[in-house]
């Protein structure tokens, strides 16, 4: 399927976002499903049309041909597929992950924090570090986004003298 | 769209329900899913759907653009000044066992703040981002305007 119309890529990648939305609702990790129907399915889609209003509807036809490219995705899936053939079995209580800290996170957020949602605990407190980091990330971003399309505002008379 | 009838008459009756949904998912986190985050960006596509099916100076009538780059510093802010007052008193950054007499409210509080700081935070930044995006492609069109 090839399709160069980019309203109709963003759709798509939205659609993709719901789909895998739900994906994560059904393996029980309702948090991050949350958080993917609403910056995946909703915001991200918003700033892709709102891209796509400032630059071109249409993606330009490319000179080159598509080999190489085709021939690293096809041989970085294989290696990814491969890598899942080891992994443990779905929910599997032996699973390396759950041998770290998880257990210990589980075990001692009645006692210590006494915030019923385990993720939470994680997010705010165990791992309040990342996210003040991450939090930060996010105010960085919106900076950028100031400084690039809201602080460059030249007077008409200079706008016009540039070509 | 602001002629579109359905549409803008869809979106003033979603618009609170949105904003109180974004309220629930942002105080109910602690037991339900969802926090901060999740709840700002829920907080900000309301607004936008607001911005997007009635009118860009109607959404920034409510959170004018100099607002909004406060807000977003003042998120950050709070967030950054709980880790400084569990350093002063007596405990570690972002330990937030000290912040009450009880250790468990300590967290409780503690985790209501940064949630808060970080709504503020998402919220407003997605909201700016959106702004900014809009405010270029109508610089943009007058430009073409000048032009011809």
């Amino acid at each position: 399927m090839r399709m160069r119309n980019l309203l109709a890529v963003a759709m798509m990648t939205s659609i993709y976002s719901l789909l895998s939305a739900s994906l994560f609702v059904v393996l029980d990790a309702v948090d991050v499903a949350l958080t993917e129907a609403a910056v995946g399915a909703g915001f991200s889609t918003i700033m892709m049309l709102a891209t796509i209003a400032l630059t071109a509807e249409q993606e330009k036809v490319p000179r080159h041909r598509a080999l190489l490219p085709l021939i690293v995705v096809v041989t970085t899936g294989a290696a990814l597929i491969y890598g899942t053939l080891d992994m443990p079995h779905y929910g599997d209580p032996e699973a390396p992950i759950h041998k770290h800290v998880a257990a210990a996170y589980i075990h001692d957020t009645p006692t210590e924090i006494g915030v019923p949602n385990v993720v939470t605990s994680v997010l705010a407190s165990y791992r309040g570090y990342d996210t003040l980091g991450e939090v930060t990330v996010i105010f960085t971003a919106g900076v950028g986004v100031l400084v690039l399309l809201v602080g460059r505002r030249r007077n008409p008379e200079e706008r016009r003298r540039v070509p | 769209m602001k002629d579109l009838v359905v549409l803008r008459v869809i979106t003033k009756l979603f618009f609170p329900l949105i904003l109180l949904f974004a309220l629930y998912v942002q105080f109910h986190g602690d037991f339900g899913p969802g926090g901060g985050f999740q709840a700002g960006v829920i907080l900000a596509t309301g607004f936008i759907l607001y911005a997007m099916v009635l009118d860009l100076e109607h959404a920034q009538r409510i959170v004018s653009p100099a607002t909004l780059r406060n807000l977003m510093a003042l998120g950050v802010l709070i967030y950054a000044g709980v880790g400084f007052e569990s350093m002063f008193m007596g405990g570690k950054f972002l330990e937030y066992r000290v912040l009450a007499d009880n250790p468990l409210l300590g967290q409780h509080l503690g985790i209501m703040l940064i949630e808060f700081g970080v709504f503020l935070t998402v919220a407003s930044v997605l909201i700016t981002i959106y702004y900014g995006f809009v405010a270029r492609h109508r610089e943009n069109h007058t430009d073409q305007e000048h032009h011809e």
